[in-house]
């Protein structure tokens, strides 16, 4: 049951603030925040929704309490985006990552706002911030096409054989975004994971979850195919079990299950789903996340490497 | 009923060329010293298209000291993420404009336009966007965990494949902190110039890009200029040489890109009509003008006679003419000296009796055209079996056994390119650990792509460009 205020008590506490009721010259139009599953933004099919307030406790908007169905339909999309992903050349991934920098780069100031409501953070932090989500962004556009180079390469086997290994992307992956970091800490964990062709179900912060689909829509318009990134909002304790034990989930990054990181990792056990254990970032907030050079850390935990062998002769 | 193909040229209008175009020093165009001028001419129809300026000493000197101010105070100082984006602008620039410059570059080289629009311009958009992701991560490129930039790059580009050997030569060196004085050959300069405009379109700081245009005084005035730590050339071996002399005993690290005699090796296993096409786009792609074309044709004995006819049919397929007709597979040679080399070299075969034979095809009147061209009965003793034509030229020769064929193929002092045409694995692979050339293409050729390296064995040159392995030409 999720404590929401009356609307006469919502009444009382504006008269308080503001004093005397009076209308705006215009009124704003307010966004319904929904679900982002397979390019589309659908309500949670249960119909749930929960208050986000600011760091300051005010309403921002309701978003949608995603649902054990949801989660489902999540991994269906994610794993039926999958073969046309991966398949896409690496170049073209890359081309798509810098093209969600650019977008998101024009709607700067927008996302700047929100972590400075969300947060309670100053305009210039959150400046910071965003500008260090767009950069990550084409940090891992260049890394789509280098990966494999740095990473795999020719094995010099005794033998008359050609033998080489690559790396290749593990599936769908579910991404527990940070808690305490919505967009910095969002994009540091989604990014490796398409950067290298996986598609993503994201668990957005259970707090703060506006500035994911504020992402999403930047994803939504940045030629990303529908189901590549799937963003739920709800809660990590409602979906957690089911999507760390769901069987045709490939990978789990752990970065913001807290204090269930080791309840999904045992359950992930049971598929042998892989998974990367939350880091030093826990709890550091945005800042954590700053680091320019991540390097391949966060791409390997979710790539397989397949060995090819073939004789040599005439 | 027979079709004929109705022109379909693509329209020039996206170009607008200016009459004059001047030196691109420190992010400005600024007039030769000299005041002298040399003219560019379109080579399929000898129309001038612009007049445009000769670097002398001075210039150079300028140009260097403009570089080695730009890296010391901005570039070389500026972190990898931020080079990194100039070159991500220049990438979507060069995207943006691809139209304009891939017509550009069939005009001024006389390459079709099928080539410019769909292979050049595609590519030198791709290697500055490849290396563009390379500018943060160079701590993870395998060269020490702080690999830091030379300086300031001299860089000599040919005419053969103008703004994608500028892509070669300016990416890496950008991304890896170098700044660089480059200079394009003097008769395709015009998408070089143009790209100059770019680099001031992404407000790229000044002198990190400057460009010199001219002709071989400038290139020896920049090769030999004390005040740069790199030289990167692509063109002759014979200049390679002389560059090789010139920086002898400095301290400039040196890549060359030269010439290659590649053999395209087709076994009696192959897939026939997939070798065929392979063959003939390994040789007359770009009319020849590649430094890694397939210029000789190693065909198993067995399968020859079934093979060459095939070969001619394909052959007197191909369409010659106008560089901007989109139907247009092979367009203008790029110059009336490059034609002269071609005919002098094509003509020892004559004289040395080699068999030879063209499809029926009209020549256009004005501009420099060379037909494409088979010899047949070619033997490792012919001039044209041993030296790089650079024209639409294929010298066929034939063998008996794998070893043979490898035998044929590495003789000569070239080892850029070699070609496997089998449908056997193994063999394949054993044909390509005994070549000595640095790029094998199996069952395809003439492929290029930002993340593979490219470069040469013995007089082939030195040093790789592309991939991760294009890096380290300018990593100190």
């Amino acid at each position: 049951m999720v404590w929401r205020p009356t609307l006469a008590e919502r009444r009382e506490n504006k008269k308080k603030d503001k004093g005397a009721a009076k209308a705006p010259a215009r009124l704003a139009v307010k966004k319904t925040y929904k679900l982002y599953l397979g390019g589309a933004f659908p309500r949670s099919e249960s119909g749930r929704s929960y208050p986000v307030t600011s760091a300051d406790g005010t309403h921002l908007a309701n978003a949608s309490l995603a649902s054990r169905k949801d989660a489902r339909d999540s991994v269906a999309t994610a794993r039926k985006a999958f073969g046309g992903w991966s398949g896409r050349t690496a170049y073209n991934r890359g081309q798509i990552l810098y093209r969600i920098a650019e977008v998101m780069e024009g709607r700067h100031g927008q996302f700047a706002d929100q972590l400075v409501t969300a947060q309670g953070i100053g305009r210039a932090e959150a400046d910071r911030i965003v500008s260090a989500a767009v950069d990550r962004w084409v940090y891992y556009a260049g890394w789509t096409d280098k990966f494999a180079q740095v990473i795999g390469g020719s094995n010099p086997v005794a033998g008359p054989y050609y033998n080489h290994s690559a790396p290749e992307p593990t599936g769908v992956v579910v991404v527990f975004a940070p808690q305490d970091a919505p967009l910095l800490g969002l994009t540091s964990v989604l990014a490796p994971v398409i950067a290298t062709g996986n598609t993503a179900v994201v668990v957005a912060s259970e707090a703060a979850p506006l500035p994911a689909i504020e992402l999403a829509e930047v994803l939504a318009t940045s030629d990303v195919p529908g189901g590549v990134v799937n963003v739920l909002t709800g809660k990590v304790g409602e979906l957690g079990p089911h999507l760390a034990a769901h069987a045709d989930v490939n990978a789990l990054d752990l970065a913001g299950t807290g204090d269930q990181a080791v309840e999904f990792e045992k359950a992930a056990a049971t598929t042998l789903t892989r998974v990367l254990r939350p880091g030093p970032e826990t709890d550091g907030g945005e800042e954590a996340w700053l680091d320019t050079d991540p390097g391949t850390s966060r791409m390997t935990p979710f790539l397989e490497t397949k060995t090819v062998w073939h004789p040599v002769g005439v | 009923m027979i079709f004929e193909y109705a022109p379909a040229p693509e329209s020039r209008s996206v170009v607008q060329l200016r009459e004059t175009y001047d030196l691109f020093v420190d992010g400005e165009f600024t007039p030769a010293r000299s005041g002298e001028y040399l003219t560019s001419l379109n080579p399929a129809d000898e129309e001038e298209l612009a007049r445009v300026a000769v670097a002398g000493e001075a210039d150079v000197d300028r140009a260097v000291a403009a570089a080695r101010r730009a890296q010391e105070t901005v570039w070389g100082r500026m972190s990898g993420a931020e080079r990194g984006k100039y070159l991500f602008r220049i990438a979507r620039i060069i995207q943006e404009r691809s139209r304009e410059l891939a017509v550009l570059e069939s005009m001024d080289n006389g390459k079709p336009i099928k080539e410019t629009r769909d292979v050049d311009i595609p590519l030198v958009a791709a290697y500055f966007f490849y290396y563009a992701g390379w500018a943060d991560k160079l701590a993870h490129a395998g060269f020490g965990p702080n690999p830091k930039p030379l300086g300031v790059a001299a860089q000599i580009i040919p005419w053969n494949f103008p703004l994608l050997m500028l892509a070669w030569k300016i990416a890496p060196a950008l991304a890896t902190g170098n700044t660089v004085v480059l200079k394009p050959a003097e008769t395709t300069p015009l998408t070089a110039l143009v790209f100059a405009e770019i680099c001031q379109e992404a407000d790229l700081p000044p002198g990190v890009v400057n460009i010199l245009t001219g002709a071989g005084e400038t290139g020896r005035a920049l090769v030999e200029h004390p005040g740069t730590d790199k030289v990167a050339f692509t063109g002759s071996t014979d200049v390679g040489r002389q560059i090789a002399r010139a920086v002898a005993g400095t301290d400039k690290r040196l890549t060359l890109e030269l010439g290659g005699k590649g053999a395209n090796i087709v076994y009696d296993d192959a897939a026939l009509d997939q070798a065929v096409e392979g063959v003939v786009s390994g040789i007359f792609f770009n009319q020849g003008h590649v430094c890694c074309a397939g210029s000789r044709l190693l065909v198993q004995e067995s399968i020859a006679e079934e093979f060459l006819p095939r070969l001619k049919a394909r052959i007197a397929k191909l369409r010659l003419g106008d560089p901007l007709d989109k139907n247009t597979d092979i367009g203008a040679i790029n110059s009336a000296a490059q034609l002269e080399r071609i005919r002098e070299l094509t003509d020892t075969a004559d004289e040395e009796g080699v068999e030879r034979w063209s499809p029926d095809c009209d020549l256009p009147e004005s501009g420099y055209w060379f037909a494409p061209t088979l010899l047949t009965g070619v033997s490792q003793a012919h001039r044209v079996a041993r030296e790089e034509i650079f024209g639409p030229v294929l010298s066929v020769l034939t063998f008996r056994t794998p070893e043979e064929a490898v035998a044929k193929a590495n003789n000569t002092p070239y080892g850029l390119s070699a070609g496997v045409w089998t449908e056997k694995g193994s063999r394949m692979l054993w044909t390509a650990e005994r070549l000595r050339a640095g790029v094998i293409w199996s069952n395809t050729f003439n492929k290029f792509d930002p993340t593979s390296p490219f470069g040469g064995y013995k007089e082939s040159g030195y040093g790789r460009e592309g991939g991760r392995h294009g890096l380290e030409a300018y990593l100190g």
